[in-house]
Protein backbone atom coordinates (compact mmCIF):
# COMPACT_ATOMS: atom_id res chain seq x y z
CA UNK A 1 0.00 0.00 0.00
CA UNK A 2 1.57 3.62 -0.86
CA UNK A 3 0.51 5.80 1.39
CA UNK A 4 2.38 8.79 0.07
CA UNK A 5 -0.34 9.00 -2.79
CA UNK A 6 -1.73 12.77 -2.55
CA UNK A 7 -3.52 12.58 -6.63
CA UNK A 8 -5.31 16.16 -6.12
CA UNK A 9 -2.73 17.58 -4.01
CA UNK A 10 0.16 20.38 -5.72
CA UNK A 11 3.87 19.71 -4.90
CA UNK A 12 3.63 22.44 -2.17
CA UNK A 13 0.78 21.52 -0.23
CA UNK A 14 2.65 17.68 0.05
CA UNK A 15 5.95 19.64 1.42
CA UNK A 16 4.06 21.53 3.63
CA UNK A 17 1.29 19.59 4.76
CA UNK A 18 2.31 15.60 4.22
CA UNK A 19 0.11 13.10 3.16
CA UNK A 20 -3.78 14.71 3.28
CA UNK A 21 -6.84 12.48 2.74
CA UNK A 22 -10.05 13.47 2.99
CA UNK A 23 -13.12 11.73 5.14
CA UNK A 24 -16.09 11.23 6.43
CA UNK A 25 -18.02 11.90 3.11
CA UNK A 26 -20.19 9.06 3.70
CA UNK A 27 -20.47 8.31 7.40
CA UNK A 28 -19.36 12.04 8.83
CA UNK A 29 -17.73 12.51 12.51
CA UNK A 30 -19.98 13.60 14.96
CA UNK A 31 -18.47 15.80 17.44
CA UNK A 32 -18.91 16.08 21.28
CA UNK A 33 -20.81 19.01 20.93
CA UNK A 34 -23.28 17.52 18.54
CA UNK A 35 -21.58 19.28 15.38
CA UNK A 36 -21.11 17.12 12.45
CA UNK A 37 -17.93 16.82 10.14
CA UNK A 38 -17.60 15.91 6.82
CA UNK A 39 -16.27 15.43 4.97
CA UNK A 40 -12.86 16.62 6.41
CA UNK A 41 -9.13 16.51 5.52
CA UNK A 42 -6.54 14.85 8.09
CA UNK A 43 -2.80 15.58 6.93
CA UNK A 44 -0.36 12.84 8.32
CA UNK A 45 3.44 11.73 8.16
CA UNK A 46 4.77 8.10 8.27
CA UNK A 47 7.94 6.82 8.95
CA UNK A 48 9.55 3.60 8.35
CA UNK A 49 8.09 0.49 6.45
CA UNK A 50 4.24 -1.16 6.74
CA UNK A 51 5.05 -4.63 7.59
CA UNK A 52 3.42 -7.82 5.77
CA UNK A 53 0.88 -8.38 8.65
CA UNK A 54 0.50 -4.49 9.51
CA UNK A 55 1.56 -5.45 13.36
CA UNK A 56 4.17 -2.60 13.68
CA UNK A 57 2.42 0.65 13.48
CA UNK A 58 2.76 3.19 16.06
CA UNK A 59 0.11 6.41 15.91
CA UNK A 60 2.28 9.45 18.11
CA UNK A 61 0.24 12.25 19.46
CA UNK A 62 1.35 15.33 19.42
CA UNK A 63 0.81 17.88 21.81
CA UNK A 64 -0.62 21.54 22.02
CA UNK A 65 1.78 23.62 19.02
CA UNK A 66 3.30 20.46 17.72
CA UNK A 67 2.55 18.68 13.86
CA UNK A 68 2.69 15.36 12.33
CA UNK A 69 6.34 16.42 11.17
CA UNK A 70 7.83 14.74 14.04
CA UNK A 71 11.25 13.31 12.90
CA UNK A 72 13.61 14.87 10.02
CA UNK A 73 13.79 18.86 9.19
CA UNK A 74 10.24 20.72 9.62
CA UNK A 75 9.01 21.91 5.81
CA UNK A 76 7.95 25.25 7.47
CA UNK A 77 10.67 26.10 10.37
CA UNK A 78 13.63 24.57 8.61
CA UNK A 79 14.45 23.36 12.34
CA UNK A 80 14.18 19.49 13.07
CA UNK A 81 11.24 17.50 13.88
CA UNK A 82 9.64 17.96 17.61
CA UNK A 83 10.23 14.73 18.47
CA UNK A 84 13.62 14.02 16.29
CA UNK A 85 15.43 12.48 18.86
CA UNK A 86 13.03 9.97 19.59
CA UNK A 87 11.87 8.91 15.94
CA UNK A 88 14.17 7.29 13.48
CA UNK A 89 16.85 4.47 12.53
CA UNK A 90 18.28 3.13 15.93
CA UNK A 91 16.34 5.68 18.31
CA UNK A 92 13.70 4.30 20.86
CA UNK A 93 11.20 4.69 18.37
CA UNK A 94 12.86 2.68 16.05
CA UNK A 95 11.89 3.19 11.91
CA UNK A 96 13.60 0.41 11.30
CA UNK A 97 11.27 -1.34 13.20
CA UNK A 98 8.26 0.26 13.36
CA UNK A 99 5.69 1.89 10.83
CA UNK A 100 5.67 5.24 12.74
CA UNK A 101 2.31 7.64 11.76
CA UNK A 102 1.73 10.94 13.03
CA UNK A 103 -1.25 13.44 12.31
CA UNK A 104 -2.23 16.70 12.48
CA UNK A 105 -5.23 17.09 15.27
CA UNK A 106 -8.55 18.24 14.76
CA UNK A 107 -8.79 21.71 15.11
CA UNK A 108 -4.81 22.06 13.83
CA UNK A 109 -2.94 24.74 11.35
CA UNK A 110 -1.00 21.63 9.22
CA UNK A 111 -3.24 20.50 6.99
CA UNK A 112 -5.98 18.91 9.24
CA UNK A 113 -9.75 20.09 9.17
CA UNK A 114 -9.40 23.53 11.10
CA UNK A 115 -10.00 26.85 12.17
CA UNK A 116 -7.50 28.02 8.96
CA UNK A 117 -8.78 25.06 6.35
CA UNK A 118 -11.61 25.25 3.93
CA UNK A 119 -14.98 23.73 4.61
CA UNK A 120 -15.49 21.02 2.08
CA UNK A 121 -18.77 21.49 1.41
CA UNK A 122 -18.91 25.11 1.17
CA UNK A 123 -15.41 26.06 -0.35
CA UNK A 124 -14.88 28.98 2.52
CA UNK A 125 -12.47 29.58 5.49
CA UNK A 126 -13.61 28.08 8.46
CA UNK A 127 -12.71 30.23 10.58
CA UNK A 128 -14.40 30.98 13.94
CA UNK A 129 -17.44 28.97 12.53
CA UNK A 130 -15.15 25.63 12.73
CA UNK A 131 -16.96 23.46 15.32
CA UNK A 132 -15.49 23.33 18.94
CA UNK A 133 -13.50 19.91 19.59
CA UNK A 134 -12.22 18.01 21.60
CA UNK A 135 -9.77 15.58 22.85
CA UNK A 136 -12.13 12.46 21.90
CA UNK A 137 -13.00 14.02 18.49
CA UNK A 138 -9.04 14.25 17.86
CA UNK A 139 -8.75 10.43 18.48
CA UNK A 140 -12.16 9.50 16.70
CA UNK A 141 -10.87 11.29 13.49
CA UNK A 142 -7.36 9.42 14.12
CA UNK A 143 -9.50 6.20 14.53
CA UNK A 144 -10.77 7.09 10.90
CA UNK A 145 -7.62 8.19 9.26
CA UNK A 146 -6.52 4.40 10.37
CA UNK A 147 -9.53 3.14 9.16
CA UNK A 148 -8.95 4.62 5.68
CA UNK A 149 -5.18 3.51 5.40
CA UNK A 150 -6.85 -0.05 6.71
CA UNK A 151 -5.01 -0.05 9.79
CA UNK A 152 -6.95 -2.13 12.28
CA UNK A 153 -4.59 -2.33 15.43
CA UNK A 154 -1.92 -0.33 16.44
CA UNK A 155 1.08 -1.64 18.08
CA UNK A 156 1.54 1.39 20.33
CA UNK A 157 0.31 5.05 21.09
CA UNK A 158 2.44 7.57 22.42
CA UNK A 159 2.39 10.90 23.23
CA UNK A 160 3.46 13.66 25.80
CA UNK A 161 1.38 16.53 27.02
CA UNK A 162 -1.83 17.02 24.84
CA UNK A 163 -0.66 13.99 23.39
CA UNK A 164 -0.39 11.68 26.27
CA UNK A 165 -4.30 12.73 26.42
CA UNK A 166 -5.06 11.38 23.57
CA UNK A 167 -3.37 8.24 24.08
CA UNK A 168 -5.52 7.95 27.03
CA UNK A 169 -8.42 8.92 25.22
CA UNK A 170 -7.07 6.23 22.61
CA UNK A 171 -6.38 3.40 25.78
CA UNK A 172 -10.06 4.00 26.98
CA UNK A 173 -12.43 4.51 24.02
CA UNK A 174 -10.31 1.72 21.80
CA UNK A 175 -8.85 -0.70 24.18
CA UNK A 176 -9.05 -3.60 21.75
CA UNK A 177 -7.05 -1.75 18.87
CA UNK A 178 -4.00 -1.08 20.83
CA UNK A 179 -1.18 -3.46 22.19
CA UNK A 180 0.77 -0.73 23.97
CA UNK A 181 0.31 2.90 25.06
CA UNK A 182 2.55 5.28 26.50
CA UNK A 183 0.93 8.79 27.88
CA UNK A 184 4.05 11.20 29.19
CA UNK A 185 3.73 14.02 31.09
CA UNK A 186 -0.34 14.59 31.13
CA UNK A 187 -3.29 14.02 33.23
CA UNK A 188 -6.81 12.62 33.07
CA UNK A 189 -7.98 15.78 33.24
CA UNK A 190 -6.78 19.48 32.46
CA UNK A 191 -6.16 21.08 36.51
CA UNK A 192 -8.51 24.40 37.06
CA UNK A 193 -4.26 25.90 37.47
CA UNK A 194 -3.62 24.76 33.54
CA UNK A 195 -7.35 26.00 32.65
CA UNK A 196 -6.64 29.30 34.32
CA UNK A 197 -3.62 29.53 32.08
CA UNK A 198 -5.22 28.96 29.13
CA UNK A 199 -7.57 30.82 29.50
CA UNK A 200 -4.97 33.78 30.08
CA UNK A 201 -3.32 33.00 26.68
CA UNK A 202 -6.82 33.20 24.76
CA UNK A 203 -8.06 36.36 25.98
CA UNK A 204 -4.68 37.88 25.02
CA UNK A 205 -5.37 36.67 21.56
CA UNK A 206 -9.55 37.78 21.56
CA UNK A 207 -9.14 41.03 23.02
CA UNK A 208 -6.19 41.73 20.37
CA UNK A 209 -8.09 44.01 17.85
CA UNK A 210 -6.36 42.48 14.82
CA UNK A 211 -8.51 39.12 15.88
CA UNK A 212 -11.79 40.64 14.43
CA UNK A 213 -13.55 37.94 15.94
CA UNK A 214 -11.68 35.05 14.78
CA UNK A 215 -12.01 36.59 10.97
CA UNK A 216 -8.60 37.44 10.27
CA UNK A 217 -7.36 35.86 7.49
CA UNK A 218 -10.12 37.02 5.02
CA UNK A 219 -8.45 40.24 5.68
CA UNK A 220 -4.52 39.23 5.89
CA UNK A 221 -3.88 40.16 8.98
CA UNK A 222 -3.16 38.18 12.60
CA UNK A 223 -3.32 38.71 15.86
CA UNK A 224 0.17 38.94 16.25
CA UNK A 225 0.80 40.58 19.67
CA UNK A 226 -2.12 38.63 21.17
CA UNK A 227 -0.62 34.89 19.76
CA UNK A 228 2.64 36.12 20.80
CA UNK A 229 1.87 37.33 24.38
CA UNK A 230 -0.02 33.80 24.77
CA UNK A 231 2.91 31.84 23.91
CA UNK A 232 5.28 33.87 26.08
CA UNK A 233 3.11 33.21 28.89
CA UNK A 234 2.50 29.17 28.03
CA UNK A 235 6.24 28.83 27.36
CA UNK A 236 7.20 29.74 30.97
CA UNK A 237 4.77 27.02 32.31
CA UNK A 238 6.94 24.39 30.04
CA UNK A 239 10.22 25.19 31.85
CA UNK A 240 11.47 25.42 35.56
CA UNK A 241 12.25 28.09 38.03
CA UNK A 242 15.53 26.24 37.95
CA UNK A 243 15.74 25.61 34.20
CA UNK A 244 15.21 29.42 33.14
CA UNK A 245 17.92 29.70 36.01
CA UNK A 246 20.27 27.99 34.79
CA UNK A 247 19.49 28.89 31.47
CA UNK A 248 19.38 32.94 32.22
CA UNK A 249 19.90 33.48 35.81
CA UNK A 250 19.62 37.48 35.81
CA UNK A 251 21.97 37.74 32.53
CA UNK A 252 21.67 41.07 30.78
CA UNK A 253 20.63 41.20 27.22
CA UNK A 254 23.41 42.71 24.81
CA UNK A 255 24.20 45.26 27.74
CA UNK A 256 26.41 46.19 30.39
CA UNK A 257 23.96 47.84 32.60
CA UNK A 258 19.81 48.16 33.24
CA UNK A 259 18.48 50.81 30.62
CA UNK A 260 15.89 52.11 33.68
CA UNK A 261 13.09 51.36 31.01
CA UNK A 262 10.89 48.61 29.34
CA UNK A 263 13.24 47.07 26.65
CA UNK A 264 14.46 43.32 27.45
CA UNK A 265 17.10 44.11 29.57
CA UNK A 266 17.16 40.84 31.16
CA UNK A 267 17.61 37.70 28.84
CA UNK A 268 15.19 36.12 29.82
CA UNK A 269 12.64 38.38 28.33
CA UNK A 270 14.16 38.90 25.32
CA UNK A 271 14.25 34.80 25.17
CA UNK A 272 10.26 34.68 25.70
CA UNK A 273 9.93 37.69 22.83
CA UNK A 274 11.65 35.41 20.75
CA UNK A 275 9.61 32.62 21.52
CA UNK A 276 6.35 34.97 20.84
CA UNK A 277 7.58 36.40 17.49
CA UNK A 278 8.94 33.18 15.86
CA UNK A 279 5.75 31.31 17.23
CA UNK A 280 3.01 33.92 15.26
CA UNK A 281 5.21 32.88 11.97
CA UNK A 282 4.34 29.57 12.37
CA UNK A 283 0.90 28.93 14.24
CA UNK A 284 -2.63 30.01 13.91
CA UNK A 285 -4.37 32.29 16.57
CA UNK A 286 -8.01 30.56 15.95
CA UNK A 287 -6.17 27.56 16.24
CA UNK A 288 -4.71 27.98 19.63
CA UNK A 289 -8.05 28.73 20.59
CA UNK A 290 -9.87 25.63 19.84
CA UNK A 291 -6.83 23.33 20.35
CA UNK A 292 -6.51 25.10 24.25
CA UNK A 293 -10.21 24.88 24.73
CA UNK A 294 -9.87 20.90 23.83
CA UNK A 295 -7.68 20.40 26.36
CA UNK A 296 -9.54 22.42 29.18
CA UNK A 297 -12.54 20.08 28.55
CA UNK A 298 -10.56 16.99 29.17
CA UNK A 299 -11.97 15.07 31.80
CA UNK A 300 -11.79 10.88 31.50
CA UNK A 301 -12.85 10.54 34.83
CA UNK A 302 -16.12 13.00 34.36
CA UNK A 303 -16.36 10.73 30.99
CA UNK A 304 -17.20 7.61 33.45
CA UNK A 305 -19.24 8.90 36.39
CA UNK A 306 -16.39 10.21 37.90
CA UNK A 307 -14.50 7.00 38.41
CA UNK A 308 -10.97 6.74 36.44
CA UNK A 309 -10.71 3.57 37.22
CA UNK A 310 -14.05 2.22 35.06
CA UNK A 311 -12.47 4.29 31.94
CA UNK A 312 -9.78 1.37 31.74
CA UNK A 313 -11.83 -1.69 32.92
CA UNK A 314 -11.06 -4.90 31.25
CA UNK A 315 -8.36 -3.16 29.79
CA UNK A 316 -5.05 -5.73 28.05
CA UNK A 317 -2.79 -2.90 26.65
CA UNK A 318 0.13 -2.42 28.30
CA UNK A 319 0.77 1.02 29.87
CA UNK A 320 3.93 2.84 30.29
CA UNK A 321 3.19 5.91 32.07
CA UNK A 322 6.52 8.45 32.59
CA UNK A 323 6.38 11.63 34.14
CA UNK A 324 9.36 14.51 35.18
CA UNK A 325 10.44 15.75 38.30
CA UNK A 326 9.99 19.27 37.82
CA UNK A 327 7.37 19.46 35.57
CA UNK A 328 4.94 21.60 37.27
CA UNK A 329 1.84 21.61 34.15
CA UNK A 330 2.02 17.62 34.77
CA UNK A 331 3.05 16.90 38.13
CA UNK A 332 3.88 13.48 38.72
CA UNK A 333 0.68 13.40 40.89
CA UNK A 334 -1.51 13.50 38.21
CA UNK A 335 0.20 10.69 36.28
CA UNK A 336 -0.01 8.62 39.22
CA UNK A 337 -3.59 8.86 39.96
CA UNK A 338 -3.40 7.16 36.73
CA UNK A 339 -1.77 4.71 37.85
CA UNK A 340 -3.78 4.06 40.66
CA UNK A 341 -6.51 3.62 38.54
CA UNK A 342 -4.80 1.43 36.39
CA UNK A 343 -4.19 -0.90 39.45
CA UNK A 344 -7.71 -0.95 39.89
CA UNK A 345 -8.30 -2.74 37.24
CA UNK A 346 -5.01 -4.89 37.66
CA UNK A 347 -4.02 -3.56 34.67
CA UNK A 348 -0.33 -4.30 32.90
CA UNK A 349 1.35 -0.90 33.87
CA UNK A 350 5.00 0.33 34.34
CA UNK A 351 5.36 3.86 35.77
CA UNK A 352 8.64 5.88 35.96
CA UNK A 353 9.08 9.34 37.31
CA UNK A 354 12.84 10.54 35.63
CA UNK A 355 14.79 13.31 37.60
CA UNK A 356 15.57 16.57 35.47
CA UNK A 357 15.10 20.21 36.13
CA UNK A 358 14.33 21.38 32.98
CA UNK A 359 10.07 21.11 33.62
CA UNK A 360 7.37 19.74 31.42
CA UNK A 361 9.05 20.43 28.13
CA UNK A 362 11.19 17.51 28.89
CA UNK A 363 9.56 15.12 27.04
CA UNK A 364 10.83 17.46 24.08
CA UNK A 365 14.78 17.46 25.05
CA UNK A 366 17.83 15.46 25.42
CA UNK A 367 16.88 13.29 28.56
CA UNK A 368 18.81 10.21 28.27
CA UNK A 369 17.17 8.25 31.50
CA UNK A 370 13.77 9.17 29.91
CA UNK A 371 15.05 7.87 26.28
CA UNK A 372 16.69 4.40 28.14
CA UNK A 373 13.16 4.02 29.88
CA UNK A 374 11.41 4.77 26.74
CA UNK A 375 13.15 2.19 24.05
CA UNK A 376 13.23 -0.21 27.01
CA UNK A 377 9.58 -0.33 27.32
CA UNK A 378 9.13 -0.21 23.32
CA UNK A 379 11.44 -3.40 23.11
CA UNK A 380 10.12 -5.62 26.02
CA UNK A 381 6.25 -4.66 24.64
CA UNK A 382 8.03 -5.62 21.09
CA UNK A 383 8.86 -9.11 22.37
CA UNK A 384 5.81 -9.82 23.73
CA UNK A 385 3.87 -8.59 21.02
CA UNK A 386 6.12 -10.82 18.33
CA UNK A 387 7.81 -8.55 16.79
CA UNK A 388 11.80 -9.06 15.80
CA UNK A 389 14.40 -6.91 16.21
CA UNK B 1 25.98 -22.92 44.88
CA UNK B 2 22.84 -25.00 45.79
CA UNK B 3 22.40 -27.60 43.48
CA UNK B 4 18.67 -27.27 42.43
CA UNK B 5 15.97 -30.00 43.40
CA UNK B 6 14.45 -29.32 40.38
CA UNK B 7 16.07 -29.50 36.21
CA UNK B 8 19.02 -27.57 36.70
CA UNK B 9 19.40 -24.24 34.47
CA UNK B 10 22.02 -21.74 32.79
CA UNK B 11 20.73 -19.16 34.84
CA UNK B 12 20.82 -19.36 38.93
CA UNK B 13 18.98 -16.22 41.33
CA UNK B 14 21.43 -14.71 43.87
CA UNK B 15 20.19 -15.31 47.26
CA UNK B 16 17.01 -16.72 48.11
CA UNK B 17 15.14 -15.33 45.59
CA UNK B 18 15.94 -19.05 43.91
CA UNK B 19 13.69 -20.78 46.23
CA UNK B 20 11.17 -17.98 45.27
CA UNK B 21 11.23 -18.47 42.05
CA UNK B 22 10.99 -22.56 42.93
CA UNK B 23 7.65 -21.75 44.39
CA UNK B 24 5.82 -19.85 42.34
CA UNK B 25 4.08 -21.81 39.26
CA UNK B 26 4.48 -21.55 35.64
CA UNK B 27 2.25 -19.16 33.43
CA UNK B 28 0.23 -17.80 36.27
CA UNK B 29 0.18 -13.93 37.24
CA UNK B 30 2.57 -12.86 39.69
CA UNK B 31 3.11 -9.62 41.49
CA UNK B 32 6.65 -8.77 43.21
CA UNK B 33 6.05 -6.36 45.58
CA UNK B 34 9.51 -4.63 46.16
CA UNK B 35 11.04 -6.10 43.27
CA UNK B 36 14.20 -4.04 43.63
CA UNK B 37 16.29 -4.21 40.36
CA UNK B 38 13.32 -6.80 38.86
CA UNK B 39 16.01 -10.19 39.03
CA UNK B 40 13.23 -12.23 39.75
CA UNK B 41 10.44 -10.95 37.67
CA UNK B 42 13.08 -11.48 34.42
CA UNK B 43 13.67 -15.04 35.88
CA UNK B 44 9.86 -15.81 35.73
CA UNK B 45 9.35 -14.08 32.67
CA UNK B 46 12.49 -15.78 30.66
CA UNK B 47 12.65 -19.60 32.58
CA UNK B 48 8.84 -19.69 34.06
CA UNK B 49 6.54 -17.81 31.31
CA UNK B 50 4.59 -16.04 34.30
CA UNK B 51 2.84 -12.61 33.64
CA UNK B 52 5.15 -10.48 36.20
CA UNK B 53 4.83 -6.95 37.47
CA UNK B 54 6.48 -5.19 39.84
CA UNK B 55 6.22 -2.69 42.44
CA UNK B 56 9.53 -0.67 44.17
CA UNK B 57 10.24 2.51 45.81
CA UNK B 58 12.78 3.04 44.95
CA UNK B 59 13.44 5.26 41.69
CA UNK B 60 16.34 4.03 40.08
CA UNK B 61 15.33 0.59 40.69
CA UNK B 62 12.23 1.55 39.14
CA UNK B 63 14.31 3.01 35.84
CA UNK B 64 15.85 0.08 35.52
CA UNK B 65 13.22 -2.38 35.56
CA UNK B 66 11.50 -0.28 32.87
CA UNK B 67 14.82 0.00 30.91
CA UNK B 68 14.73 -3.99 30.97
CA UNK B 69 11.14 -4.36 29.28
CA UNK B 70 9.51 -5.23 32.66
CA UNK B 71 6.23 -3.58 33.83
CA UNK B 72 7.30 -2.18 37.44
CA UNK B 73 5.67 0.66 39.07
CA UNK B 74 7.01 3.92 41.44
CA UNK B 75 5.18 2.80 44.77
CA UNK B 76 4.90 2.03 48.02
CA UNK B 77 4.30 -1.34 49.68
CA UNK B 78 2.31 0.38 53.10
CA UNK B 79 0.12 2.75 50.50
CA UNK B 80 -0.11 1.62 47.28
CA UNK B 81 -1.29 -2.18 47.71
CA UNK B 82 -4.80 -1.01 48.27
CA UNK B 83 -5.17 -0.10 44.78
CA UNK B 84 -5.62 -3.49 43.48
CA UNK B 85 -8.76 -5.62 43.06
CA UNK B 86 -9.00 -8.21 45.11
CA UNK B 87 -7.85 -12.14 44.20
CA UNK B 88 -5.83 -10.30 40.93
CA UNK B 89 -2.82 -12.32 40.98
CA UNK B 90 -2.40 -15.82 40.91
CA UNK B 91 0.92 -15.08 43.38
CA UNK B 92 1.90 -12.09 45.15
CA UNK B 93 5.76 -12.06 46.10
CA UNK B 94 7.36 -9.95 49.07
CA UNK B 95 11.05 -10.70 49.24
CA UNK B 96 13.24 -9.23 52.35
CA UNK B 97 10.49 -6.30 52.17
CA UNK B 98 8.01 -7.14 55.24
CA UNK B 99 10.45 -6.46 58.10
CA UNK B 100 11.04 -2.58 56.03
CA UNK B 101 7.12 -1.43 55.72
CA UNK B 102 5.79 0.41 58.50
CA UNK B 103 2.95 -2.00 58.86
CA UNK B 104 3.42 -5.41 58.44
CA UNK B 105 -0.08 -6.75 59.28
CA UNK B 106 -1.46 -4.46 56.68
CA UNK B 107 0.21 -5.27 53.96
CA UNK B 108 0.35 -9.12 54.80
CA UNK B 109 -3.76 -8.66 54.58
CA UNK B 110 -3.34 -6.94 50.96
CA UNK B 111 -1.05 -9.69 49.94
CA UNK B 112 -3.57 -12.00 50.61
CA UNK B 113 -6.65 -10.38 49.61
CA UNK B 114 -4.69 -8.98 46.08
CA UNK B 115 -3.38 -12.69 45.77
CA UNK B 116 -4.79 -16.38 46.14
CA UNK B 117 -1.11 -16.98 47.31
CA UNK B 118 1.45 -15.38 48.64
CA UNK B 119 5.16 -16.12 48.76
CA UNK B 120 6.64 -13.83 51.97
CA UNK B 121 10.29 -14.09 52.72
CA UNK B 122 12.51 -11.99 55.43
CA UNK B 123 15.31 -12.54 57.41
CA UNK B 124 15.00 -14.38 61.30
CA UNK B 125 15.78 -12.20 64.53
CA UNK B 126 15.49 -15.30 66.43
CA UNK B 127 18.39 -16.96 64.80
CA UNK B 128 21.29 -17.80 67.21
CA UNK B 129 23.79 -15.41 66.27
CA UNK B 130 21.19 -12.40 66.32
CA UNK B 131 20.50 -14.13 69.97
CA UNK B 132 24.38 -13.82 70.50
CA UNK B 133 24.67 -10.25 69.72
CA UNK B 134 21.96 -9.11 71.64
CA UNK B 135 22.49 -11.25 74.67
CA UNK B 136 26.20 -12.00 74.94
CA UNK B 137 27.04 -8.10 73.89
CA UNK B 138 24.26 -6.17 74.50
CA UNK B 139 24.17 -4.64 71.51
CA UNK B 140 21.94 -4.91 68.46
CA UNK B 141 23.24 -7.67 65.95
CA UNK B 142 24.58 -6.61 63.09
CA UNK B 143 24.88 -10.13 61.21
CA UNK B 144 24.86 -11.78 57.66
CA UNK B 145 21.10 -11.26 57.64
CA UNK B 146 21.02 -8.13 59.35
CA UNK B 147 24.26 -6.44 57.62
CA UNK B 148 24.12 -2.53 58.79
CA UNK B 149 23.79 -1.32 62.20
CA UNK B 150 20.80 -0.17 63.76
CA UNK B 151 21.02 3.69 62.91
CA UNK B 152 21.30 2.71 58.91
CA UNK B 153 19.37 -0.06 58.49
CA UNK B 154 16.08 -0.33 56.67
CA UNK B 155 14.50 -3.02 58.57
CA UNK B 156 12.52 -1.15 61.19
CA UNK B 157 9.75 -4.19 61.92
CA UNK B 158 12.23 -7.19 62.72
CA UNK B 159 10.67 -10.61 64.09
CA UNK B 160 11.70 -14.13 64.33
CA UNK B 161 9.74 -17.42 62.44
CA UNK B 162 7.39 -17.79 65.35
CA UNK B 163 6.34 -14.35 65.61
CA UNK B 164 5.22 -14.31 61.90
CA UNK B 165 3.69 -17.87 62.45
CA UNK B 166 1.91 -16.29 65.36
CA UNK B 167 0.26 -13.47 62.84
CA UNK B 168 -0.34 -15.58 60.39
CA UNK B 169 -2.88 -17.25 62.75
CA UNK B 170 -4.16 -14.44 63.76
CA UNK B 171 -4.90 -13.13 60.20
CA UNK B 172 -6.68 -17.03 59.38
CA UNK B 173 -3.48 -17.27 56.89
CA UNK B 174 -2.41 -20.80 56.28
CA UNK B 175 1.69 -21.43 56.09
CA UNK B 176 1.22 -24.04 53.29
CA UNK B 177 5.52 -24.85 53.26
CA UNK B 178 8.22 -23.20 55.16
CA UNK B 179 11.38 -23.24 53.35
CA UNK B 180 14.55 -22.41 55.97
CA UNK B 181 17.83 -21.45 54.38
CA UNK B 182 21.10 -18.90 55.48
CA UNK B 183 21.59 -15.80 54.54
CA UNK B 184 23.17 -16.84 50.50
CA UNK B 185 19.59 -18.90 50.32
CA UNK B 186 21.67 -22.19 50.77
CA UNK B 187 19.06 -24.74 52.67
CA UNK B 188 20.88 -26.01 56.04
CA UNK B 189 20.66 -29.88 57.84
CA UNK B 190 20.16 -28.13 61.33
CA UNK B 191 17.50 -25.44 60.13
CA UNK B 192 15.51 -28.62 58.40
CA UNK B 193 15.18 -29.84 62.13
CA UNK B 194 11.46 -28.29 62.33
CA UNK B 195 11.99 -27.09 66.39
CA UNK B 196 15.54 -25.87 65.35
CA UNK B 197 14.74 -23.90 62.42
CA UNK B 198 13.81 -20.40 64.65
CA UNK B 199 17.69 -21.28 66.00
CA UNK B 200 19.59 -22.19 62.78
CA UNK B 201 17.56 -20.44 59.99
CA UNK B 202 18.76 -16.78 58.80
CA UNK B 203 15.83 -16.28 56.42
CA UNK B 204 12.13 -17.97 55.82
CA UNK B 205 10.81 -18.29 52.45
CA UNK B 206 6.50 -18.90 53.36
CA UNK B 207 4.35 -19.80 50.81
CA UNK B 208 1.17 -18.90 52.47
CA UNK B 209 -2.67 -19.13 50.98
CA UNK B 210 -6.00 -18.14 52.58
CA UNK B 211 -8.35 -20.16 54.73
Amino acid sequence: MDLRSNATLDAQTIKRFGTVVELGEHTPLTLDSGAVLGPFHVAFQSYGELNADRSNVVLVCHALTGDQHISGKHPVTGVKGWWDMIVGPGKPLDTDRFFVICSNVLGGCMGTAGPNQIDLRTGNLYGPDFPVVTIGDMVRAQAMLLDHLGIEKLFCVIGGSMGGMQVLEWASTYPERLFAAVPIACASRHSAQNIAFHEVGRQAIITDPDWKQGNYLQTSTIPRQGLAVARMMAHITYLSEAALGRKFGRNLQDRFALTYGFEADFQVESYLRHQGQSFVERFDANSYLYITKAMDYFDLAADHNGDLASAFSGTTTRFCLISFTSDWLFPTAESREIVHALNAVAANVSFVEIETDTGHDAFLLDVPEFHAALKGFLNGAAAHHGLNN
Amino acid sequence: MMVSEESPREIRLRGDLQLVADLVEPGTRVLDVGCRDGELLHYLEDYKNVDARGVEIDDTSVRKCVSHGLSVIQGDADTDLSDYPSNAFDCVVLTQTLQTVHSPKTVLEELMRIGDRAIVSFPNFGHWRVRCGLIGGGRMPVTKAFMQPWYETANIHVCTFRDFEDLCRTLDIIVRRRIVANHQGQRRILAAIKPLANLFGEIGIFLLEKK
